[in-house]
C-alpha cells in the first residue's frame, strides 16, 4: 500500500484553481520534498492529504479517505506547518497533557527527553518561548508520536539558522528510520537537499517534475564550462544557462557525464538551480 | 519507560490497532482544556462570591445595629425576612456571572482558536469536530452549573459562620437565625437551579458557539445583532411580537419553568424601616424563600418550552460541528 496515492487530485477556491488534478504516489519510507513557488498549490495539497479541506477527484492516505476519515488518520499522521500555531495561552506541562491524554500513540517518556536537551521549562506559557523554541516543542510532541506519516509545511519558517539545522538534523537522526514518511515544503530547499529520497517541483496547480533524488543525480549535471567549450557545450542542448563570475554555468538534463567532462568541472546541481531553471522559465523569470 | 500520569499515556503500540485508542481520553482531556484556558470561569464566580462577602459583612453590621428596632415592628412572620435575604442576594449574583461567564465564553469558544490560529494544531491531534463541539458545549451545560454551585455553598457556609460569629459577639440568639435559615434546603434548590436554568438556556450558549465558528469577525455583535434585527422586522413588517416574546421567553422564563411560585415573605416593615434610613430598596415587596416544596421538577420536565429550547440546541450544535470542519483560521 502507497502512504499517499492520489488520481485527479483537484481543488478549487472560485474560479482560482489550486490543485488542477494531479496524481500522486508516495511509497512508505520516503522522504518527498514539495517544491513550489508561493500560491502553486503546496499547501493546498497538504491540506487535503491532512483532511482540512474537501477536494475532488480519488485520494488515499494510508489507504483512508482523509475527508471523511480524519479522526482515525490522525492517528497515524502528525503535522507540523508555519501556520499551525500551538496555543499561545497553554503551559508546556499543559500541552504535553493534552497531547499525552488524547493522543494513542504518544510517548511521553520521549517527549520529555526530547525537551530535556533542550532549555524550554515545563512552567513557561507558549507565548513566553521565542519562535525557535515553540518550533523545537512542536517537533518534540511530534517526534514522540509513533505515526506512519509525517507532514511538514514551512517548519522552520523564521527561524535561524541554527535552529532550522537542529530541525532536521533531529528529524533524520532521531526519527526517521526508513518505515515512516515525510512529506515536507519549504522553501530553504538547500537545507533539505541531503535529506530528501524524493523531489517534486509544483506549479500552478500542477506536478511539473517527480523524480527520486538517484534519478535526479543521475540525470541532471551541471557543468561549469571552461570558455573554450561554450560552443560544444551549448550544441548538447543545456536546459538552462547562467553566468557566475564570467564562466557560463550550463545545466543538462539527461546528458551522459562522459560526454560532458571534457567541457568543464561537473557537478550534481542544487535543488535550487534546477528550480530556478524550471520554475523561471514558466513564471518569466530570466533565469 | 517512565511515566508520571500512568492513565493518561497509552503503552506505544508498535501496530495499528484502534483498540490503542480506548486508552486516551479525548472528552475529558478537552474538557480539561477548556478550563485551563478560560480561568474566567471560576474566576469570575469567585470575585463576585468575594464582593458579595464584603457587601454582608458590611450590611450585616449596620443591620445589626438596627435589628432591636427592626425586630420591634416585625410580625412573627416576616423574621426570616431578613435572615434570608443576604442569602438570596448572594445566590442570584453568583448565579447571574455564571450565566454571563457562560455567555461570553460560548462567543469565543470556537473563535478564539481560529484567530490565534492554533486550530490547525487541535486538528492535527486525533480529536473529532465532535467531540470538540460536545466538549465546548459541557462548559456552559455542566461544568459552569457545577462551579456556581460549589461557589454558593462555599459562600453561604462563610456567610452563616460569620453571621454565628457576629450574632454571638453582640449576644443575639445564635437559634432565631438557624430556625430561620433553612440552609440545607436552600443548597439543594441551587444545586437543581443552576442545572434547570443551564438546560432552559441550552439554546443561546449552543446559538453562540455556532456565532463563534461560523464568524469571521466580531462573534458578539454577529450573536446579538441579528436576534434583535428579527424582533425589529418583525414588529415593523407585520405589527407583530413573536420573535421578541419567544427570545424574552428564553431568556427570563426559567424560574417560572423551574418552580412553582415561591413563598414571598412580607418584608414591608423592612423595606420601610430601610427606606426610611437609606431611601432605597423600592418595588421590593417580599424575599422570596425557595424550599424543598418550590422545586418542581415534573412541572419542568413536561414543559414543552425545555425540550423545544434543546432540540434546538441541538441543532445549532450541529451546524457548531459542521462549522468547526469547514472553517479554517482567521
Amino acid at each position: 500500500m502507497s502512504c499517499i496515492e492520489a488520481h485527479g487530485l483537484r481543488k478549487t477556491f472560485g474560479t482560482t484553481v489550486a490543485l488542477a488534478g494531479i496524481d500522486l504516489k508516495v511509497e512508505e519510507g520516503r522522504i518527498l520534498g514539495l517544491i513550489g513557488p508561493n500560491g502553486a498549490g503546496k499547501s493546498t495539497a497538504l491540506n487535503a492529504i491532512l483532511g482540512l479541506v474537501p477536494y475532488e477527484g480519488q485520494l488515499k492516505v494510508l489507504g483512508r479517505n482523509p475527508w471523511t476519515e480524519r479522526d482515525a488518520l490522525m492517528r497515524d499522521v502528525c503535522f507540523v506547518a508555519d501556520v499551525a500555531v500551538l496555543p499561545r495561552w497553554m503551559r508546556v506541562s499543559q500541552v504535553v497533557d493534552y497531547v499525552a491524554g488524547v493522543h494513542p500513540r504518544f510517548d511521553r517518556a520521549k517527549a520529555e527527553g526530547f525537551l530535556a536537551k533542550t532549555t524550554i521549562r515545563h512552567t513557561s506559557r507558549v507565548r513566553e518561548l521565542s519562535k525557535g523554541m515553540v518550533a523545537q516543542l512542536h517537533l518534540a510532541l511530534v517526534m514522540a508520536i509513533d505515526a506512519k506519516l509525517l507532514v511538514l509545511d514551512e517548519p522552520t519558517l523564521g527561524l535561524d539558522l541554527l535552529y532550522r539545522k537542529q530541525f532536521y538534523d533531529t528529524l533524520l537522526n532521531d526519527y526517521f528510520d526508513h518505515t515512516r514518511t515525510i512529506v515536507v515544503t519549504t522553501h530553504q530547499v538547500e537545507e533539505i537537499q541531503h535529506i530528501l529520497t524524493d523531489l517534486m517541483f509544483i506549479d500552478r496547480g500542477r506536478i511539473v517534475l517527480t523524480c527520486s533524488m538517484e534519478d535526479f543525480e543521475a540525470r541532471y549535471t551541471e557543468v561549469m564550462v571552461n570558455p573554450e567549450n561554450i560552443a560544444a557545450a551549448r550544441a548538447l542542448k543545456p536546459i538552462n544557462e547562467r553566468q557566475v563570475f564570467n564562466r557560463a554555468i550550463m545545466l543538462f538534463d539527461g546528458v551522459k557525464r562522459d560526454q560532458l567532462t571534457g567541457l568543464g568541472e561537473i557537478r550534481t546541481p542544487s535543488i535550487a538551480d534546477l528550480f530556478v531553471a524550471t520554475m523561471g522559465a514558466t513564471q518569466g523569470i530570466a533565469a | 519507560m517512565s511515566m508520571s500520569s500512568s492513565d493518561a499515556v497509552p503503552e506505544t503500540m508498535p501496530a495499528a490497532t484502534t483498540a490503542t485508542a480506548s486508552s486516551t481520553r479525548p472528552f475529558f482531556w478537552s474538557v480539561r482544556r477548556e478550563i485551563w484556558e478560560y480561568g474566567s470561569l471560576y474566576i469570575a464566580p469567585l470575585a463576585v462570591a468575594g464582593l458579595v462577602l464584603f457587601g454582608f459583612v458590611i450590611s450585616f453590621f449596620s443591620m445589626a445595629r438596627h435589628e432591636q428596632e427592626i425586630r420591634a415592628t416585625l410580625t412573627p412572620n416576616s423574621m426570616p425576612a431578613i435572615m434570608v435575604l443576604p442569602y438570596d442576594i448572594a445566590a442570584v449574583s453568583v448565579i447571574a456571572v455564571g450565566v454571563i461567564v457562560g455567555l461570553f465564553y460560548c462567543l469565543g469558544a470556537l473563535y478564539n482558536e481560529r484567530r490565534e490560529r492554533s486550530i490547525l494544531f487541535w486538528k492535527s491531534l486525533p480529536v473529532s469536530n465532535l467531540t470538540t463541539v460536545l466538549s465546548k458545549a459541557f462548559i456552559p451545560l455542566v461544568v459552569l452549573p457545577i462551579i456556581v454551585f460549589a461557589v454558593t455553598v462555599v459562600l453561604h457556609l462563610v456567610m452563616l459562620a460569620l453571621n454565628i460569629v457576629a450574632r454571638m459577639a453582640s449576644g443575639m440568639s445564635v437559634n432565631d437565625l438557624l430556625s430561620n435559615l433553612p440552609i440545607f434546603q436552600m443548597e439543594i434548590v441551587m444545586l437543581y437551579g443552576a442545572f434547570a436554568f443551564a438546560l432552559w438556556h441550552a439554546p443561546i450558549y449552543a446559538w453562540f458557539i455556532f456565532v463563534s465558528g461560523w464568524a469571521k469577525k466580531a462573534p458578539f455583535l454577529w450573536g446579538i445583532l441579528p436576534p434583535l434585527a428579527l424582533v425589529l422586522v418583525e414588529r415593523l413588517a407585520f405589527g407583530t411580537h413573536y420573535a421578541g416574546r419567544l427570545i424574552s421567553y428564553r431568556l427570563g422564563g426559567a424560574v417560572d419553568a423551574a418552580f412553582s411560585r415561591p413563598t414571598m415573605l412580607p418584608i414591608h416593615v423592612l423595606h420601610e424601616h430601610v427606606t426610611q434610613n437609606h431611601g432605597t430598596r423600592h418595588g421590593m415587596d417580599g424575599v422570596p424563600v425557595f424550599g424543598l416544596q418550590q422545586i418542581d421538577l415534573a412541572g419542568f420536565l413536561s414543559t414543552p418550552g425545555l425540550w423545544a429550547g434543546l432540540v434546538v440546541a441541538a441543532a445549532f450544535l450541529a451546524a457548531a460541528v459542521w462549522m468547526r470542519r469547514k472553517r479554517e483560521a482567521l
